[in-house]
């Protein structure tokens, strides 16, 4: 393994992959925040060019975090194909991003060899690559999932309805559900955060939910993004769970602070699958973002690209229906900049996409972040044309619970109209009969909650 | 301004104004204005002391061009905060609502560099200290900093801080002042008195600067108090700059994570009204103190 690189008349000498990876990264403030960034545009050059020449056997030989210390770790590699990682072990990370890059490879191919890559491969191929590069590799790959209606078909592009209110009250979340649904939105998950985390609050939100759905046949999922054991605790008292909410992160120690397990999860998969109400076989639905490693002070020097990686490892085994990521969301301790997120949000979606996951992006910003509305719709764009399955749908784009901001359900219908995106197709057919869309165009009649009031 | 020479030019602007005006574009005002500039012959020079202005039109005002049910809208946006019945052009946002979303943001981004006053701290009577970040900036970008009390607050909460109490509340800064300003005054007293009427010995809450949720911990390792509260400013959204948490902890110690603590979120007046929240935070403490345990661990025992 040769960590060793000269760039023009300059010698960097590198101690670790570990330390490669992480100054191999584009600039953002969390690397600089744990102090593992590259401390010069050359010396971060310097890192690609030794990335690139690394193996995939020297990267399976040298994961960030040690197997026997990390349930993330072991995940990833208990998960692994090694059929398939010992026929492209040899190949250079340099390499790996051509062939991605390359017109003969194809999408299927890109799922077959994702099996043998750990996430640490994935996440070193990303970092090769300009934005313009994980459009075009994100754009091959496609991935299907099902829960009550399938996500991913090609040509189209779905929304999560998120209608939160401050005090959970039900009228209020109808009415920005009614709204949304009005534009169009709500075809990937009818998803409600919840201020009061507690069995009878998310048991009102999803009967509610589950019941709007069976009265106007709509086609699609419910969801209430509590806490995953309050949300278990419901399903147990016979709540109707479609999907099963929650976040996760890259290292043992965040996914503790958060308060989850593998243990856990495996759990919540299985009450899902005995007695959710979806039709399956996808049931979970997950949140990542690069960051929530450097918030929680749980890194382990890792830098935030690479534990990105590692939650989508992490993902995969509970095969969800959809993986969101929401880079934005934290601050600028850890993406400083609207320029910062767009970038952390077309990795994801590319590294997510490698990793076999039917991926979204919520490109959005906080207040306090240097960002706006400008950079969130030059994101949503870019990330659309690089075939995220899904984006969120927020009431004009402020989510007045969570304090952030997201794309609007304005949005929503732009961005399908824009690239000649449909909805998914039961979805589409609903919003017809309903009057909202006809030949994939928003009709008169669109954006107006009161069509649900006659 | 363009100024109209002829009849017909006059009519145009009068009935594009009319429009504009209907759609609460344009104030009546704005309207008589633009009008009467019309009607001029001679162009108009900026009058800075004129009183009349352009302005939002008000919030609840239904935005959607021919709605279904006109009625069912407006009462729809009376039941909640978020940006709906704002109407369209084509796909994207109507100008106003655009308009107003930009002003909002502005708003927000301003509201995370106030300070709380000194004049509120004295009225509230508050002891205030400092976290290890020395200013707003050094504050947002270094999250350790404001997680731990700057070496004089240590010196301040040891020697001024009631020992071994049950409940230590601390009011922090957090991401917005502003959520500090406007609820406390109502907040802090009713949960004082929630407490004290429980028969639970409170400390003297205390003010802490530029503070994020785990500078409860280092507090709590000085005090020994059996439970800590932090009320503490979420960061602004476009909605409200004004709303705070209560994040609680039963006795941390360095095997703490953040799974171990309860929250109670957007406590604002649009969202659980301070006093009321008063009440409902001596209920969570009541129960935290009962099971000797706070967060997950406190819903697993539920
Ligand atoms: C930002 C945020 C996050 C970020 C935190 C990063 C950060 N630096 O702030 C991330 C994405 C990591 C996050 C994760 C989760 N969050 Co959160 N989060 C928020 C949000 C939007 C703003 C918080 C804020 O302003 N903090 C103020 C600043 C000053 O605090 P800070 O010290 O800088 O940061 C700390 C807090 O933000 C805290 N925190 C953030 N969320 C949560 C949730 C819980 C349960 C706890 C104990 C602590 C906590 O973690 C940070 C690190 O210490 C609030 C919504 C709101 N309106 O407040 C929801 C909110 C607090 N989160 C919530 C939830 C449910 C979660 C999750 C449990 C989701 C899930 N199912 O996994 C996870 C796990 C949290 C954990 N145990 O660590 C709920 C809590 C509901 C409740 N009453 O319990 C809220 C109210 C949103 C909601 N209604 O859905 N969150």
């Amino acid at each position: 393994m040769i960590l060793k690189a000269k760039v023009y008349n300059k010698i960097f000498a590198f101690q670790s992959f570990k330390e490669v990876m992480a100054k191999a990264n584009e600039e953002k403030s969390g690397d600089e925040l744990v102090g593992i960034a590259a401390k010069s545009a050359s010396e971060r050059v310097a890192a690609k060019l030794v990335l690139s020449n690394l193996t995939l056997e020297d990267i399976y030989n040298n994961p960030v975090i040690p197997y026997e210390e990390d349930e993330v770790t072991r995940a990833i590699y208990d998960g692994l194909n090694l059929r398939i990682y010992q026929e492209i072990k040899s190949w250079t990370v340099g390499y790996l991003r051509e062939y991605v890059l390359d017109h003969k490879t194809t999408g299927e191919d890109l799922a077959h060899i994702s099996r043998g890559l750990t996430s640490e491969m994935i996440a070193a191929t990303a970092k090769l690559m300009s934005t313009m590069d994980l459009v075009c590799g994100s754009k091959k790959m496609r991935v299907q999932s099902h829960c009550n209606t399938t996500l991913g078909v090609p040509g189209t592009l779905a929304f999560r309805c998120q209608p939160n209110h401050p005090t959970d009250s039900i009228e209020g979340m109808m009415a920005s559900l009614k709204e949304g649904l009005a534009y169009g939105s709500g075809d990937a998950v009818i998803g409600i955060n919840p201020v009061e985390d507690n069995v009878e609050t998310v048991t009102r939100l999803l009967e509610t939910v589950k019941n709007f759905m069976i009265k106007w046949e709509i086609p699609t999922q419910n969801c209430v993004l509590a806490h995953v054991t309050t949300q278990m605790k419901a399903l147990e008292k016979g709540a109707p769970v479609d999907l099963v909410f929650q976040s996760i992160a890259g290292t043992q120690k965040a996914n503790d602070a958060f308060g989850v397990s593998a243990a856990i999860l495996d759990e919540a998969f299985a009450l899902a699958q005995h007695k959710g109400s979806a039709t399956g076989p996808n049931l979970m639905y997950f949140e990542t973002g690069q960051g929530s490693e450097v918030s929680l002070d749980a890194h382990l020097g890792v830098d935030m690209m690479t534990l990105e990686a590692r939650t989508y490892g992490y993902a995969r085994g509970y095969r969800p229906f959809m993986t969101n990521n929401v880079s934005g969301f934290i601050g600028p301790e850890t993406i400083y900049s609207g320029r910062e997120v767009i970038r952390a949000d077309l990795e994801d979606l590319f590294m997510g996409k490698l990793h076999g996951l039917p991926m979204g992006i919520a490109p959005c910003y906080t207040n306090h972040m240097k960002a706006d509305q400008n950079d969130q719709e030059m994101g949503t764009l870019l990330c659309a044309m690089a075939g995220s399955n899904f984006f969120m749908g927020v009431p004009g784009g402020d989510d007045v619970m969570l304090s952030y901001q997201d794309t609007s359900y304005h949005d929503d219908a732009s961005t399908r109209e824009i690239l000649g995106l449909r909805p998914l197709p039961e979805f589409e057919k609903w919003l017809e009969k309903m009057g909202i869309l006809e030949n994939g165009k928003l009709t008169e009649r669109a954006g107006d909650p009161s069509i649900f009031d006659k | 301004m363009a100024v109209a020479n002829n009849e017909l030019e006059k009519v145009i602007i009068q009935s594009v104004m009319e429009e504009l005006a209907k759609k609460g574009l344009l104030s009546q005002k704005g309207k008589d204005h633009v009008m009467s500039a019309a009607m001029m012959d001679t162009p108009i020079v900026p009058n800075t002391e004129s009183k009349e202005m352009v302005t939002f039109p008000p919030q609840e005002e239904m935005q959607i061009s021919n709605p279904f049910n006109a009625d069912a809208v407006k009462a729809m946006k009376k039941l909640t905060p978020a940006r709906i019945g704002i109407g369209r052009a084509g796909t994207r946002p109507k100008t106003m609502s655009l308009l107003r979303f930009l002003a909002d943001h502005a708003v927000a981004q301003d509201a995370v560099f106030l300070d709380v006053s000194e004049e509120f701290l004295q009225r509230m009577n508050l002891m205030s200290v400092q976290s290890a970040a020395a200013s707003k900036d050094e504050f947002l970008q270094r999250p350790d900093l404001g997680r731990r009390l700057s070496v004089e607050a240590v010196k301040t909460v040891s020697e001024k801080c009631e020992k071994n109490v049950q409940v230590q509340i601390l009011i922090v800064d957090g991401l917005s002042s502003s959520a500090i300003e406007a609820n406390i005054p109502d907040l802090l007293p009713a949960l004082m008195q929630g407490l004290k009427s429980s028969g639970i010995k409170v400390g003297a809450p205390f003010f802490v600067k530029n503070g994020r949720v785990w500078i409860q911990d280092h507090v709590a390792s000085i005090v020994n108090s059996d439970l800590i509260i932090s009320l503490i400013g979420e960061r602004p959204g476009l909605g409200t700059a004004e709303s705070l948490s209560a994040y609680m902890i039963y006795r941390p110690n360095e095997n703490t994570v953040e799974a171990d603590r309860t929250v109670i979120s957007n406590i604002h007046k649009g969202g659980i009204p301070p006093a009321e929240a008063g009440a409902h935070l001596t209920d969570v403490i009541k129960q935290i103190l009962a099971a000797k345990a706070s967060g997950v661990k406190l819903n697993q025992q539920k």
